[in-house]
């Protein structure tokens, strides 16, 4: 019985549900070809099969389920992150003052962290979304982190009144 | 065209006999406990959660006892505060948060999906296991000494009780994973295992509804998490966070646990109205109005309401500017949700009202849930707020929105899907008096707490002045009203899963998948997903009612 | 409206059991004859149609744990944040108990086993067994170095006494730690002459019997004004203050220094605990790779497993500069 899903693309924007032919044929093919339409782990608004130039090419690496990282660019990184993390410890020994420092590693630590999603956690070649998850998440994380922090400066004077009226009565 | 109007054939056979089901397929102790199905994960939750659903229900009927008169009247003051503690924390952790999304989200999920499970469903067994854990801890705290803090354990107080806070926090902690993983398997299995044809926007309103729910499960539950993880380890290491004697700051409790339990009440009514998006469009034989409106404004109301925690803090000592920012987008939430509650009164009108059991918590539920909203922004009001903040007005507000919104959808809801997920038909009389006493019951617990409120009678007091017993009473006389009416619906029931009659594939005439198949649905849902082809509310005008099965089929070409 | 033959045949396909349906305990249809996609997929579960389908909703399932991973760190992040916004002092106070070199070498261990983990899901990608074993026992064993440092760490701070929160009794002052008086040197001095003359105090009105104020005038006489660089550093770590007394008047650890380390050890000790967990689940790995289950249409469990190991990374990256980098 042979049974095929009736999908056109634009029904189907997560492009998440692959078109499957079971005939007895298809039992005889390669475990790749089963898999279904491979083709490289990529955001998919228009049509399936259709590579785009994401680099996923670039190694050779068409078949299977996701993009394979070159192993030039895993070392690559590493060697940028560890340039980093000794740049890192380094400018602490130059004074730009108590903010300044502090934004300085952070920039070098969002510059890593970045290295480490795309790259190594492999968001380049991923579906968009996930991208668009985990960013979701930081910026709900900045927003907690801001409103809160905020809100207890403006209230600070409150507490410092507070102990310096008591100071006082001692 | 979705399938209703061929599978209802009668060339489909109709359940007869000893019909392989979920419920049949396997039998023992162990095909149950280390189930992967769906179903009978969602029929274990329901059990439970109901379980806990009495247990709370228990000690709120303590605490109305207690008020019946001031001072006291059967129990000390202590034991007040651990009895409101436990109702609230019970509630809130153990029934409406895992509530419709896992009792009857798993149950029913997938089958709007046309899918054969959740997508992972190893972790969806774990999830209800993390459930009975986090339950025996939070049970443990009441046999240890039982909390007292409030469902909201505020430190310091929190941090210093001598009360068993740490096994009851813990087991919120659990309970938050068990949360967490529902809402993930949920978001995956919505993504992926649709069947082909159903795009976002031919979705059921109660997948839109679990969705957006799941979001807000996944990316707030952890912040509970780590709040409670805060408070325990300050409790038990003095580690100076929260509490000022140590050198910390109680209103930072209050931003952390308020920026996960705002989105907690999203995600315990967001589902509810899911569910009433279901059964309007049934009972009324008439396409849902409004459709893409309702289901964007389940996503606006959870991403809104990441934004305006501070408006539980308003009294707290957070700054103006925050509570005006907080206030100011409070009022926002209003519009989605008014948006909803005119779609579902548009959909009624110039349809066949049907009102079986389902439709009357349905509509309880729009008029019990606008006054519960409206409320809400009168709270939302900075300047209104000041007098009502921790009075019987607030207490009052969301008992309307939780009980009278998300419990009586959740009972809507269950009576909806009970036939097909039992494959017996309630006896509609007893389901329909058990409505009308929770309406009755409901309104007269709650209302006279707004009148208490507005005259200043502050929560969670154990005395009170004696003018306000009158209305104390009525609300304890409301009290044990929606208790007999939640006994009778649970033995109406009870009687219906042992004695019922046979339901057939679509009793109310649904048109969204999972009246495709049998009641009970096999154990694989469905063989082959039927191909879809039109939205999820069309083709009431293609089903009729036949007498003889007592179900809907479609019309013969 | 779809034809009534074809949608009957798929409706009762739907509905109605089909052969041999009901003899399995979990896997349920037994079908799977008829499906060659799951015969030649042994690792494709029976509810997903092709690996394909079964990866991809993993990888959003990982996805979304690591998200709600990142908002559970977030809570404790707010709370540094808050705390180092109002009492920047004790940050700078704090940190020069904390070992720059120890923090700097675990940060470069977790990355490297960062790239062992990307490599060993690359390995399993192209079903290279053994070199997926060796990249996993590396990752482990970087995972093993980390704790030894952490560990040595905690037990240095324990040594000096430097527990979280009511625990907190530092054995040494600030300006006896070779890191202050590296920097410092003069207020090190500095803190040390004000320390005795506190003692003095401290003795002198006890011994003497005269009035508080006449003994401080007396004591205030023998030290002078400070400059710049011996004040400076103690103000900045909160040693003399409050803000708007005499500096010279007092020395003492800032009252809230506990508060750092309760924060240290609590966002330490959480990243640590993820760290022993992502050793468990690695260990678990090896042996699924060791028995070749890994290759081009499964591999899955490996990249998930290298995701949440990046991001336990991820927060190191993080937490190294804001603990110990504090300038």
């Amino acid at each position: 019985m042979s049974e095929s899903k009736d999908q056109g693309p634009a029904s189907d924007p997560e492009g998440s549900v692959k078109t499957v032919e079971t005939t007895a044929t298809e039992a005889e093919a390669s475990e790749l070809e089963l898999s279904g339409k491979p083709k490289p782990d990529e955001p998919k608004k228009d049509d399936h099969g259709h590579s785009h130039e994401h680099g996923a090419h670039a190694d050779g690496h068409g078949h299977g389920l996701a993009h394979t990282m070159p192993l030039p660019l895993l070392f690559g990184v590493l060697g940028a992150l560890l340039a980093l993390t000794i740049a890192t410890v380094a400018v602490t020994s130059i004074d730009l003052g108590a903010q300044g420092n502090l934004i300085v590693a952070m920039i070098i630590a969002t510059v890593k962290a970045a290295l480490v999603c795309v790259f190594f956690m492999h968001l380049l070649w991923d579906k968009k979304f996930n991208a668009v998850l985990f960013l979701t998440s930081v910026l709900l994380l900045i927003l907690f982190l801001s409103l809160t922090t905020n809100d207890r400066g403006e209230y600070q004077h409150l507490v410092d009144e507070y102990r310096a009226q008591q100071l006082q009565q001692k | 065209m979705a399938s209703p109007t061929t599978t209802a054939d009668a060339a489909i056979p109709q359940q007869k006999g000893a019909d392989d089901n979920y419920l049949t397929h396997d039998k023992g102790f162990a095909s149950w406990a280390f189930t992967l199905d769906h179903k009978r994960i969602g029929v274990m939750y329901l059990a439970s959660v109901l379980a806990a659903f009495a247990l709370g229900g228990f000690f709120a009927l303590a605490v109305r006892t207690e008020l019946w008169s001031p001072g006291k009247t059967i129990m000390e003051h202590d034991t007040y505060n651990q009895m409101f503690t436990l109702h609230g924390a019970i509630m809130v952790f153990l029934v409406i948060i895992p509530g419709i999304p896992a009792a009857l989200g798993n149950i029913i999920l997938p089958l709007h999906l046309g899918a054969k499970d959740v997508a992972f469903p190893k972790l969806n067994l774990a999830s209800y296991y993390l459930w009975i854990i986090g339950c025996v801890c939070m049970l443990s705290s009441l046999a240890i000494n039982a909390v007292d803090t409030g469902w909201t354990f505020y430190a310091p107080y929190s941090t210093t009780t001598q009360t068993a806070v740490v096994p009851a926090a813990f087991g919120a902690f659990i309970l938050g994973f068990s949360s967490i993983f529902t809402g993930l398997n949920f978001i995956v299995t919505i993504h992926k295992l649709r069947p082909p044809g159903m795009t976002f926007f031919r979705m059921p309103l109660f997948v839109w509804a679990l969705y957006s729910t799941a979001l807000i499960q996944v990316l707030a539950t952890p912040v509970i998490g780590i709040t409670l993880l805060m408070m325990m380890v300050e409790r038990v290491f003095g580690l100076g966070i929260f509490d000022p004697s140590l050198g910390g700051d109680p209103v930072l409790f209050q931003h952390f646990f308020w920026f996960y339990s705002h989105p907690a009440v999203y995600i315990m009514i967001v589902p509810a109205f899911g569910v009433v998006s279901e059964i309007i469009p049934v009972f009324s034989r008439k396409r849902l109005f409004g459709y893409q409106f309702i289901a964007i404004s389940s996503l606006a109301i959870a991403f809104l309401g990441f934004l305006v925690w501070g408006h539980h803090m308003f009294t707290s000592g957070q700054s103006v500017l925050a509570g005006t920012i907080f206030s100011a987008i409070t009022f926002l939430i209003a519009i989605p949700t008014a948006i909803k509650i005119f779609n579902w009164v548009s959909t009624m009108y110039k349809g066949r009202i049907h009102l079986d059991t389902p439709m009357l918590y349905a509509l309880a539920f729009l008029w019990v849930f606008t006054i519960g909203g409206l409320t809400g922004v009168f709270l939302a009001v900075m300047g209104v707020d000041v007098h009502l903040h921790d009075t019987y007005f607030v207490v009052a507000h969301f008992h309307y929105v939780m009980m009278g919104g998300a419990i009586t959808a959740f009972l809507g809801g269950l009576h909806y899907w009970f036939p097909k997920a039992f494959g017996k038909m309630y006896n509609e009389k007893t389901g329909r008096i058990g409505a009308i006493i929770v309406f009755i019951g409901l309104n007269l617990t709650f209302f006279p707490q707004f009148i208490l409120g507005s005259r200043g009678m502050p929560r969670r007091y154990y005395n009170y002045l004696p003018e306000f017993q009158g209305l104390h009473q009525l609300s304890t006389i409301g009290a044990f009203t929606l208790g007999m009416g939640f006994l009778l619906t649970a033995v109406s029931l009870g009687r219906a899963l042992k004695n019922g009659k046979k339901a057939p594939n679509n009793p109310w005439g649904g048109v969204t998948l999972e009246w495709t198949t049998v009641s009970p649905p096999p154990y694989y849902n469905f063989h082959t997903p039927p191909p879809v082809t039109a939205g999820p509310y069309d083709g009431y005008e293609d089903l009729v009612y036949d007498e003889k099965i007592g179900g809907y089929v479609g019309k013969k070409a | 409206m779809s034809e009534p033959s074809t949608a009957t045949h798929a409706a009762k396909e739907a509905s109605a059991p089909p052969p041999g349906a009901h003899d399995h305990g979990h896997d349920g249809h037994g079908h799977e004859a008829h499906d060659p996609i799951h015969a030649a997929n042994p690792h494709l579960a029976h509810h997903f149609d092709t690996p394909q389908q079964q990866f991809d909703a993993g990888k959003l399932g990982i996805w979304l744990f690591l998200l709600t991973e990142v908002l559970f760190f977030a809570g404790l992040f707010c709370a540094y944040t808050v705390y180092r916004s109002m009492h920047p002092e004790v940050f700078v106070y704090a940190h020069y108990f904390l070992d720059t070199k120890l923090g700097a070498l675990n940060t470069c261990v977790l990355l490297i086993s960062s790239l062992t983990a990307a490599w060993a899901v690359r390995n399993a990608q192209l079903a290279e067994k053994k070199m997926l074993m060796i990249n996993i026992v590396i990752t482990i064993a970087c995972a093993f170095t980390f704790m030894s440092v952490k560990y040595v760490e905690y037990a240095h701070k324990y040594h000096d006494g430097l527990l979280p929160g009511k625990n907190f009794q530092p054995k040494e002052q600030i300006w006896e730690l070779k890191s202050f008086r590296d920097k410092h040197p003069e207020a090190a001095e500095y803190a040390e002459r004000l320390a005795k003359l506190d003692e003095k105090k401290a003795e002198a009105p006890a011994a003497a019997g005269a009035t508080p104020e006449g003994t401080e005038g007396k004591v205030a006489e023998q030290l002078e004004r400070p400059t710049e660089e011996e004040l400076e550093p103690l103000l900045a770590a909160g040693l003399v203050g409050p803000r708007s007394l005499d500096p010279s008047a007092h020395i003492s650890r800032p009252r809230m220094a506990h508060v750092f380390f309760g924060i240290y050890f609590f966002m330490t000790g959480l990243h640590g605990f993820h760290v022993l967990i992502g050793i468990g689940i690695w260990v678990w790995m090896l042996l699924k790779a060791s028995k070749g289950h890994f290759g081009p249409n499964y591999f899955g469990p490996i990249d998930f497993t290298a995701l949440y190991w990046h991001l336990v990374d991820l927060i190191w990256i993080y937490l190294f500069p804001l603990l110990y980098l504090i300038h």
